[in-house]
């Protein structure tokens, strides 16, 4: 096939129509629209559904529904209406049904704008919506590894039958670059056995649900599901390290704060600074290792996010006050530029208190 | 490393002009990245985009001081000259710009483009004057990627306009020798 130059939002729908994916449900907002109208177009041609809903609450409970029946199915949205698919999406952990769920994040809180932001991280990676639980978070920084990772979104979802999110922001769902779909060879969910098709007389009727009026009937289910975020977080966990080995200060980003931090980072090692980066792919389950075999030797952490300081409470409990945990962060829909993240590793390098 | 930063209105084209150098870099096996400005629009508004090509995988996409800036309209010289990068390029289009820039330490080309298309039968194809401009002057890609290029963002019933954007392009390499 090739490269070619696509969209970022495209590349999310098109990566998901190679993992198998024929249902979309959604409902459009910028700056992810893209990716409602390519999977309007798209998904009658693979034989696929696709149905613009009559709101985000509408579209993640038709995603349950259609979950319920084994198929794989995804929806998308932005801040604003991810928040509104919040609670479908406790309903999809508690009745352990496999989805993917994008969210191509804007500036915040509320209605906010409609620039690039990472102020939803607390959000998707700590919950979100109400009883204990957790999702799986990936976070691809190029638009290639947007494909690898909605791939494993859906196989993560499977594996596990838990919600999946994929968290990208407006810069990555409206850039573009050449990427290429190497996979050509359509991926199917596999067998499940606990799907509610119909019986057909051939056995015992099935129930999902995420109801549970016995208390303790209720607490041994919340056990197996924390059983299975331990599994998740034993298994699952993706970083990438950059010039860690001999590093004085390490920077961590991830996302679209990634990319142009790695650019401060190569600025500064040209200028002779020792800097290396932390790039978490999986913000929940968060990867502590990295930082676990780094904390006793470098100088210090920074993390540079495009929110006010929201990665950077995992990052100091995985550093856990073994050295010095910076921050630095734009917000509201600015993205930071590479001279002033160079200008803040500079001033924190030089030991200026920050 | 080339980090091009390409602003006009709406409806001048700058979007696909930068698309253009996109896509023809990575014909040429470069690596590329557009990035649009998209901000809430009106028409008649502002519009830019940034474009990166590179012999590197492009780490940011985001172009805060461009070695090459193509500006289209006035609003877009006053905002985009001062952050050109020294030793770099500044195209503009002297049909709607009165301003010239002062700056010594930047190459800067004014081009009447409008007026040229407006001469070449269309007003429409003033940015691929200037393209053509920013490939004489840089020599970064070659007018087959740029022609190739154009036959993907061009939809099949609008391949008629090929002849009038290759002649444009060849006008615009052309404007940059003998000064218009």
């Amino acid at each position: 096939m090739g490269k070619v130059l696509m969209k970022g939002n495209e590349v999310i729908a098109e990566a998901a129509v190679h993992a198998g994916c024929k249902y979309f449900f959604g409902y459009p907002i910028t700056p992810q629209s893209e990716l409602v109208a390519y999977m309007a177009r798209r998904l009658p041609e693979v034989g696929g559904l696709f149905l613009q809903a009559e709101s985000e609450v509408a579209a993640i409970n038709m995603v349950y529904g259609a979950a319920g029946t084994g198929v794989r199915v995804m929806t998308s949205s932005s801040s604003p209406g991810f928040s509104l698919k919040q609670e479908g999406i406790s309903y999809l952990v508690g009745a352990e049904l496999p989805a993917l769920i994008v969210n191509v994040v804007r500036g915040g809180p509320g209605l906010g704008n409609i620039q690039p932001a990472q102020s939803d991280y607390f959000q998707v990676t700590k919950g979100g919506g109400h009883g204990d639980y957790h999702t799986p978070v990936l976070a691809p920084s190029t638009l290639q590894e947007i494909i690898e990772l909605t791939e494993a979104a859906f196989d993560i979802a499977d594996r596990y039958r838990t919600p999946v999110i994929l968290l990208g922001d407006g810069m990555l769902g409206q850039m573009m670059e050449p990427v290429e779909f190497k996979n050509l060879t359509e991926r199917q969910p596999g067998e499940k056995d606990w799907t509610t098709t119909g019986t057909r007389g051939d056995g015992k009727p099935r129930i999902i649900t995420s109801l549970e009026l016995n208390a303790d009937a209720l607490e041994k289910r919340n056990e197996k599901l924390q059983h299975k975020f331990a599994l998740i977080k034993q298994n699952e966990v993706r970083y990438e390290t950059y010039e860690i080995e001999d590093a004085d200060y390490i920077v961590t980003a991830y996302g679209t704060a990634a990319r142009i931090a790695m650019n401060a980072i190569n600025n500064a090692r040209a200028d002779g600074l020792k800097i290396g980066m932390i790039r978490p792919i999986t913000l929940w389950p968060f990867p502590e290792q990295p930082f676990i075999e780094t904390r006793d030797k470098v100088k210090g952490y920074i993390s540079v996010e495009m929110s006010a300081g929201q990665m950077v409470e995992d990052v100091r409990l995985a550093v856990n006050g073994k050295a010095p945990v910076t921050f630095f962060g734009r917000t509201g829909g600015v993205v930071p530029t590479q001279e002033e993240i160079y200008e803040y590793i500079m001033k924190v390098a030089g030991g200026v208190e920050v | 490393m080339e980090e091009i930063l390409i602003a006009g209105f709406g409806g001048q084209g700058v979007m696909s002009m930068g698309q253009l150098i996109a896509y023809a870099g990575m014909k040429e096996g470069k690596y590329v990245s557009w990035l649009p400005s998209y901000g809430p629009e009106q028409r008649g508004g502002t519009a830019n985009c940034a474009v990166v090509v590179s012999g590197e995988q492009v780490g940011s996409p985001l172009v805060s001081q461009p070695t090459t800036a193509i500006v289209l309209n006035n609003p877009s010289y006053y905002k985009f000259e001062p952050t050109v990068r020294p030793g770099g390029l500044l195209i503009v289009n002297a049909s709607l710009i009165s301003k010239t820039s002062e700056r010594t330490d930047i190459k800067v080309m004014n081009l009447k483009a409008t007026e040229l298309a407006n001469e070449l039968g269309n007003p429409k194809i003033a940015n691929m004057i200037l393209l053509g401009a920013f490939l004489e002057i840089t020599g970064i890609l070659s007018d087959e990627s740029i022609l190739e290029a154009l036959k993907k963002v061009l939809s099949p019933e609008k391949h008629s306009l090929l002849e009038i954007n290759k002649r444009a392009l060849e006008l615009g390499r052309l404007s940059t020798k003998v000064g218009i």
